[in-house]
């Protein structure tokens, strides 16, 4: 498998031990010029949602509080994905440099990293990692602790605000939004949560400089992306590429010759047959992604033999079990949709229910209470638009 | 500072930090809500009451969502429409809606708004197949039918936030996410106090008291039995909303008239028996004050708490059964009628027991548990046979066709139908220590207690926890080891107040004689009993009239009521004497904390 026409980068996962160099650095400067960095960067969320990181930074520092907090996103819940995993493994201190830069930004004195329940095998590394960084931090006279929260297992504990209320010893449930995390995150502070690799591309910009950073990727999608790639393919795995490449040349590098769609972004992201390949670009504002999607990076391949009603199918058991339950939309319409591409399927419906069910994901996406409910429709329609008569023979 | 924005092309102002929702109220325009409640803290979860803003995609939901300047709000426009025809259809999909065989019909938040949106039967899936939902009907005072529940959490949200008890919670996720008690228990089972806080704000039939009715109609219709009904002094204040009639009506005489033509062989009024409660009470708070200030008897526990709110009872003896010496032993107003029906008043009308069905009409959900506590048969017979809600009244006016407007003003009848306006007062927060005030200053001083028109305005009204200190002065020779004692009392309703008091006797920080506690919110002018809807306004309303009742007295101090100074001479003889430690005094039970 020689094929190599898309960029590999290694930016993230090389080790360059060099934090003790680049920290002081970066702490050498004025807060302001950390975030005009970050802003100049154009780095943003790599959690999902997409927010520009030196944003949420400039937000949470601008807020008066006597408390803040820093958290790093590590709930990784998104099926096949494990891309955090690989990183908070390989590089934490990078991770840990982000979050105390970030600290010192926004004047937290305590960060959190929330560590999915399944990773809990990796704790004792990490703690290895995190006395190392503050020692180091003591140095710095940097008054800053990290530690670590193991989670409590259900994907909707990765969504932030659920996160907060987890930790909080609450039930995870989303919360309203306004106030934002930014305003009231954790224990009602101030609180900037980012994900794993966010925190992990700051390190490159505080090194390399913005502006390199800035370089790579496409309009309003900025430096590299770390990718899980699976499905149909002879080659998954975890893949740091850079963004702006279509999805033709996506397969083309990673698909088995015969792949008829891609799931971009997971259960919560969309499905683009092969007619699409060639338009479609993976990037933030690509003709894809839509306001709020929960991805890790998921990128899975289907060939020709799968049934699409099937990978539906599996996508709604997920969101069936997975909806934390409280709003209406969510809990009843997954459900919902779940039996009735069943209902379809088995003819006990006509095929015309598909479109009641389509107008019900529109319905989700537009009234659901936080960011799962209201993605549900991105995988729902877009498979059932462009797999339609899969879904009914 | 003001936000302006319009709503429906209506320009409106309003301060910041409030919600579409609050902005609209105020130009009129009625958005529709289930998981909204105004004395909850909001959740956001229904999503019916989501609106438009120009230049957004998705819909806002305005109950919590914040004002800000120049948004343009639609509420009703095809979208809107669109969106919470669905959501509505969603609910009912999940939702085993038998509305005729319903409770709740003709009352019921979810069958309002669907009668709204015509939703046809073009609708999803039906979902109650595939759900596995139980009732629990083990309590003798709530139901709980899961079928019923949209999950609007506003139960949940009053246990924990208005009760401080979390009896309910939510439990699962996903499509098995439900209302759920400590290991789904049945309710009787756990914590829960039955205050009936929850079933006064659940929108649906999913939590409602258990009712009485079909038992005390067969008991009116026994012709071998003689039907006593006691009246508790928050029903007369609010019947009438459940009927038609604005908050803060009083319709006393009417309440009469309509028990009386239902069939009731005696309409009584639990008033007297609060009365009788203040002395009997109030000697005991004299009797424990002298036992710890003047014998110094280390034995007898000081502050002294009430004990007529069978929610606080049962609250104490699950959570702080260290204090249960602090209660005070006597019974409530409702359990003390109770025994005396059997007893005192079969005596007087030559009737046996056994034929007289004492029948209540509380403004509570507790009340029917505390009627089936093993210890209140005192009588030798079960004293309160049947406990009714106001709403469970009002059901039966409705059935009897009975036009309650038109009816007149009647009159209660005697014996134990005599009371005063410190017995109306019962039924509001403070009322209990304003009526015990009243008495006691009078018997320690010889004199009225010192406050305009006898009204002890610190005691009176919502704030949390209200506490008044009052100074014994020129006492009465009797009781000169209490000259200058300086009096503390403390007044709370909720059982969150509640706990707060309770922790902060316990940590020493307060230091009260005595506390009045009344589990719901306002007293039971607030209770689970009582019409449905409720909101502060509302319970203000019913506190208004309340002690406008009080002022309409001709006789407002317990100790002066004729029917209660008889009822000492020809029967119990002395206030904690033999007679009332046999019938009117109770003792309380250790329980577990889950
Ligand atoms: C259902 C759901 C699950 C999510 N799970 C994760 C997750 O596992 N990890 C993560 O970093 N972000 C997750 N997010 C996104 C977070 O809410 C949040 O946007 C993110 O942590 C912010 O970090 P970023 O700005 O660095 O992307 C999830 C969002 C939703 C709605
Ligand atoms: S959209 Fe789903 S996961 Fe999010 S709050 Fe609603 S029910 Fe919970
Ligand atoms: S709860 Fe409401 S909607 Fe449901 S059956 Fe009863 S009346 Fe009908
Ligand atoms: S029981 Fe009633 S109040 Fe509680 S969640 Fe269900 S419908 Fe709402
Ligand atoms: S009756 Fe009171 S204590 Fe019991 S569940 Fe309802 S609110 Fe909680
Ligand atoms: S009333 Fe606003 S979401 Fe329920």
């Amino acid at each position: 498998m020689e094929k190599k026409h898309l960029k590999r980068l290694d930016l993230i996962f090389k080790n360059e031990h060099d934090t003790e160099e680049i920290l002081a650095k970066v702490l050498a400067k004025k807060n302001e010029e950390i975030i005009n960095d970050l802003i100049i960067s154009g780095l943003k969320g790599r959690g999902g949602a997409g927010y520009p990181t030196g944003l949420k930074w400039k937000l949470t520092a601008e807020e008066e509080s006597d408390e803040k907090y820093v958290i790093c996103n590590a709930d990784e819940g998104e099926p096949g994905t494990f891309k955090d995993r690989e990183i908070l493994s390989a590089v934490p201190h990078k991770v840990l440099t982000g979050m105390a830069v970030c600290a010192r930004v926004t004047g937290a004195k305590q960060g959190f990293i929330y560590l999915r329940g399944e990773y809990k095998f990796l704790v004792p590394e990490l703690e290895k990692a995190i006395a190392a960084f503050h020692n180091l931090l003591a140095t710095l006279n940097l008054d800053f602790s990290v530690s670590v929260f193991i989670g409590s297992g259900a994907y909707i504990c990765g969504e932030e605000s659920a996160l907060f209320e987890s930790m909080e010893g609450k039930r995870g449930e989303p919360r309203n939004k306004p106030p934002f995390p930014t305003q009231k995150g954790y224990k009602a502070k101030p609180t900037v949560i980012n994900n794993v690799e966010t925190l992990a591309h700051t390190y490159s910009i505080f090194k390399y400089g913005p502006e390199k950073f800035h370089d790579l990727g496409v309009k309003d999608s900025h430096g590299s992306k770390v990718f899980s790639v699976s499905g149909d393919t002879p080659i998954p795995g975890i893949y740091e590429l850079e963004f702006g490449m279509t999805l033709q040349k996506f397969v083309d590098d990673f698909a088995d010759g015969d792949a008829k769609a891609v799931q971009v972004g997971g259960a919560s992201g969309f499905c683009v047959p092969r007619k699409r390949f060639e338009k479609t670009v993976i990037g933030y504002q690509g003709t894809l992604t839509g306001p709020s999607l929960p991805t890790g990076g998921s990128m899975m391949i289907f060939n020709s033999s799968r049934s699409m009603y099937n990978v539906l199918h599996n996508y709604l058991d997920f969101f069936v079990e997975e909806s934390c339950g409280q709003c209406t939309p969510c809990r009843v319409g997954t459900q919902q949709l779940l039996l009735g591409i069943q209902a379809v399927k088995k003819g006990e419906k006509p095929s015309l229910y598909l479109d009641k069910l389509l107008s019900l994901a529109e319905t989700m996406r537009v009234t659901a209470k936080c960011g799962l409910g209201q993605s549900v429709a991105n995988s729902f329609s877009s498979i059932v638009e462009n797999f339609r008569e899969e879904m009914i023979y | 500072m003001k936000v302006n924005l319009t709503i429906d092309n209506i320009a409106v102002s309003v301060d910041e930090g409030s919600t579409i929702l609050e902005a609209a109220k105020q130009v009129s325009i009625h958005i529709p809500t289930l998981c909204y409640h105004e004395d909850l803290c909001v959740a956001g979860n229904c999503r019916v009451c989501v609106v438009e803003q120009t230049g957004t995609n998705r819909l806002l939901p305005s109950c919590a969502m914040p004002v800000s300047e120049g948004m343009d709000i639609h509420t009703n426009s095809l979208k809107v429409r669109a969106a919470r025809k669905q959501v509505v259809e969603l609910l009912i999909s999940e939702h085993n809606a038998e509305c005729t065989r319903c409770y709740k019909n003709g009352k019921c938040e979810l069958q309002e708004l669907s009668s709204e949106y015509i939703l046809g039967d073009n609708g999803f899936i039906d979902l109650i197949p595939f759900k596995k939902y139980t009732i629990d009907n083990f309590s003798p005072s709530i139901i709980k039918d899961d079928s019923k529940c949209i999950r609007c959490q506003r139960c949940v949200r009053t246990c924990t936030e208005l009760q401080s008890i979390s009896a309910l919670t939510v439990a699962h996720k996903g499509k098995e996410m439900k209302i759920s008690s400590f290991y789904d228990k049945p309710m009787y089972e756990v914590v829960c106090t039955n205050c009936g806080q929850c079933v006064n704000r659940c929108p649906t039939g999913a939590l409602t008291e258990k009712i009485y009715i079909d038992q005390v109609w067969e008991a009116i219709c026994a012709e071998d039995k003689h039907v006593v009904v006691q009246t508790a002094p928050a029903v007369r204040v609010a019947l009438g909303e459940a009927l038609g009639m604005e908050p803060g009506e009083i319709i006393t005489g009417k309440l009469v008239s309509a028990l009386r033509r239902l069939g009731f062989s005696a309409v009584l009024d639990t008033d007297f028996t609060a009365d009788l409660t203040i002395i009997e009470e109030g000697n005991e708070l004299l009797q424990r004050l002298t036992k710890v200030l003047k014998d110094g008897d280390t034995s007898v526990k000081l502050p002294m708490t009430t004990s007529c709110s069978p929610g606080w009872v049962k609250f104490i003896e699950h959570t702080f059964p260290e204090y249960l010496d602090n209660v005070s032993t006597a019974k409530s107003p409702q359990q003390m009628f109770g025994a005396l029906a059997k007893t005192f008043y079969a005596e007087k009308l030559k009737i046996e027991p056994e034929n007289i069905v004492s029948v209540s009409i509380m403004p509570c959900t507790a009340k029917k548990f505390e009627a089936d506590r093993p210890e209140m048969q005192s009588s030798g017979y079960k004293d309160v046979d049947f406990v009714l809600t106001t709403r469970e009244l009002a059901l039966m006016i409705k059935q009897a066709g009975i036009d309650f407007l038109s009816l007149p003003d009647d009159e209660y009848d005697s014996i134990m139908g005599q009371s005063t306006g410190a017995g109306v007062i019962f039924g509001a927060t403070g009322g209990v220590m304003e009526a015990a005030l009243r008495t006691a200053y009078e018997v320690v001083t010889g004199r009225e207690v010192p406050f305009k028109n006898l009204e002890v305005t610190p005691v009176r009204g919502m704030e949390e926890v209200k506490e008044a200190t009052i100074k014994l002065e020129n006492v009465l020779p009797k009781w000169d080891f209490l000259e200058g004692v300086e009096l503390k009392t403390c007044v709370t309703h909720g059982l969150t107040n509640a706990k707060k008091v309770m922790e902060a006797v316990k940590s020493g920080e307060a230091n009260y004689h005595f506390i009045e506690v009344m589990a719901c919110p306002g007293g039971c002018l607030g209770g689970g009993g009582q019409p449905i809807p409720t909101n502060l306004q509302i319970r203000q309303k019913r506190t208004e009239a309340i002690y406008q009742e009080d002022r309409l007295k001709a006789i407002r101090k317990s100790h002066e009521n004729p029917e209660v100074q008889k009822i000492y001479e020809e029967f119990l003889k002395e206030p904690l004497g033999a007679m009332s430690h046999e019938l009117l005094h109770t003792h309380y039970t250790v329980r577990n904390r889950q």
